[in-house]
């Protein structure tokens, strides 16, 4: 053996230091230097809050956030219904051609966003569709209901269907039932789904960039066009405050996938 | 028949959106792919198949190389980091490892831009890291590291490594202890019982890793746009370049087929493996 049994647990312990070290050094780096007070992004001066004071000041990048959140918004709330009803479609029916919907409901996010990106690009300009803010509305919608179908699948394959035996053999017609028994026990999985979405279509730069028309700008295409022509201390706290925002949004997504589970468990 | 109304309902929302903005956008691709270029940057309606030929060109034939073993590189770093990492985490106290798995995906919800800016921070020649090493040693010249492929690697592999971790994880999670007992109790070294019973078990949660980092990696837009600063040349930024400034529609097109096929061929190769996995469920002693 080339290693005695305590080495190699040092290694290993050694490799989840360095993974996590690896993984969270780039992000403190960039939150430690959004305090910093000189003009340059990596030398440190001194500390500051003047950089979010100046994020306050930039109506481009209120403007960008305005179109991110209705873009995100209206994207959400079309991929999380039509998604809901395509998973309830998978998991509670047999129909023919049930295979190849599924196969192609998931092709969106198997294929690599700049395909899907040109795509919808020569789509739009063929069909004499203006590139603005809805053309990237559809274009999150298709890689959005996706991720919801699979959200709302999951959470429909371990669920208990005898209460929903037991509703309609009380009396309730179909109607009834969905309201008051299949929705409210599926709701966590359609929550996190919709959190999901909104998420990455908040996240979403290289569909964005293909799709939307000039002069509609999101926060990160926003974020590119200052990456790309002139970096200034400001990425720092713009960046700040994304991964504040982000944190917010799993711990919220934890929160009703963790209800998810605990309520499972007194359903069984 | 009420059944079938109930199922017309949920399904026709998702079927129409897939084939008005998925399959008919496909085809479209497709059909550019095959027609000419206009001399302003427009297109003219003439079938070519030239689009196509010129990808056997010796430029792009080394830019899909490039391409493909950057990703397949990416791929191997990852699961040489990952594999140990998921290894030690699947074996945890229960009560830490959901909060050690959590932080492997916090950083993995941040935005994707943000992220790989991070590295610039870093990489640059007035950079962190080079200011951390100048502190250090004595007469220390700043690395160039940014715009080079070695910082596209770093990118790409800090970008996708939490979608190593946790199909390893998951895996790794579900492996039956026993078998590793009974292996060693039958004589079976450490090393042995690992290689003949871990790593053949854990094979679905390696190839599946192994294609959700392979499948962004290899068509990356943004990862090379940046920390390669447009001087080393990726397929994504190719397709980019037709769209956005070279005006070449069709010969962009026909790039974004090819990658699609690329991409689709990994995934059928893909299934492929796994089935026959599957097919073979006690590997040889």
């Amino acid at each position: 053996m080339l290693f005695s049994r305590k080495v190699k647990l040092k290694i290993l312990e050694a490799n989840i230091g360095l993974v996590y070290l690896f993984l969270y050094m780039p992000i403190f780096a960039v939150v430690v230097f959004s305090f910093n007070s000189g003009e340059h992004i990596s030398v440190w001066e001194g500390f500051t809050f003047g950089w979010y004071a100046k994020l306050f000041e930039d109506a481009a990048l209120w403007r960008a956030c305005r179109n991110s959140l209705m873009v995100a918004g209206v994207a959400t709330v079309i991929a999380t219904v039509i998604g809901t009803a395509a998973a309830l479609a998978i998991e509670r029916h047999r129909f023919r051609f049930r295979t190849v919907l599924v196969r192609v409901l998931y092709l969106p996010i198997i294929i690599p966003d700049i395909v899907l990106a040109i795509a919808l690009l020569t789509f739009y300009v063929q069909v004499r569709i203006p590139l603005g803010l809805i053309t990237v509305i559809i274009a999150h919608a298709v890689f959005n209901i996706a991720y919801v179908t699979i959200v709302v699948r999951a959470r429909l394959q371990g669920y208990d269907h005898t209460l929903e035996e037991a509703a309609r053999d009380l009396g309730a017609n179909e109607w009834q039932t969905f309201w008051r028994i299949t929705l409210p026990l599926i709701a966590p999985g359609i929550i996190g789904g919709a959190l999901l979405a909104f998420t990455l279509s908040i996240d979403d730069f290289v569909i964005t960039f293909f799709t939307a028309g000039v002069g509609y700008t999101t926060l990160s295409v926003h974020i590119y066009s200052l990456l790309k022509f002139g970096i200034t201390p400001k990425i720092n706290a713009i960046s700040t405050m994304l991964l504040a925002n982000s944190i917010v949004f799993i711990l919220l997504f934890l929160w009703f996938q963790g209800g998810t589970s605990s309520s499972q468990k007194q359903d069984a | 028949m009420r059944r079938n109304y109930h199922l017309l309902i949920l399904l026709f929302p998702v079927v129409f959106w897939l084939i008005c903005f998925f399959l008919l956008p496909l085809v479209s691709v497709f059909i550019y792919s095959f027609i000419e270029r206009g001399t302003y940057g427009g297109v003219v309606w003439n079938f070519t198949p030239e689009n196509y030929q010129r990808l056997f060109d010796g430029l792009y034939l080394g830019i899909l190389w490039r391409s493909v073993s950057t990703a397949l590189v990416c791929t191997a770093i990852c699961l040489l980091l990952g594999y140990p990492f998921a290894y030690y985490l699947a074996r945890y106290k229960p009560k830490h490892r959901n909060v050690l798995l959590l932080l492997v995906v916090v950083p993995f919800w941040t935005n994707f831009l943000i992220r790989t800016y991070a590295w610039i921070l870093i990489l640059r020649t007035e950079g962190l890291l080079n200011s951390l090493l100048g502190a250090v040693i004595p007469n220390w010249s700043p690395l160039e590291l940014l715009n080079t492929p070695l910082a596209v690697q770093i990118g790409l592999v800090y970008g996708y490594l939490p979608f190593m971790i946790l199909p390893l994880y998951a895996a790794l999670e579900q492996l039956d202890v026993s078998l590793l007992e009974a292996a060693q109790d039958l004589g079976a070294s450490p090393r042995r019982a690992f290689w003949h019973v871990t790593v053949p078990l854990s094979l679905p949660g390696i190839l599946a890793g192994s294609m959700l980092v392979f499948i962004p990696t290899v068509g990356a837009f943004l990862t090379p746009d940046l920390l390669g600063g447009g001087k080393v040349s990726y397929i994504g930024n190719v397709i980019e370049r037709q769209f956005k400034t070279a005006r070449d529609w069709p010969f962009g097109s026909a790039l974004s087929f090819m990658l699609m096929g690329i991409v689709l061929v990994g995934t059928v190769l893909y299934f492929r493996a796994l089935q026959q996995n599957e097919g073979q469920p006690d590997s040889p002693p």
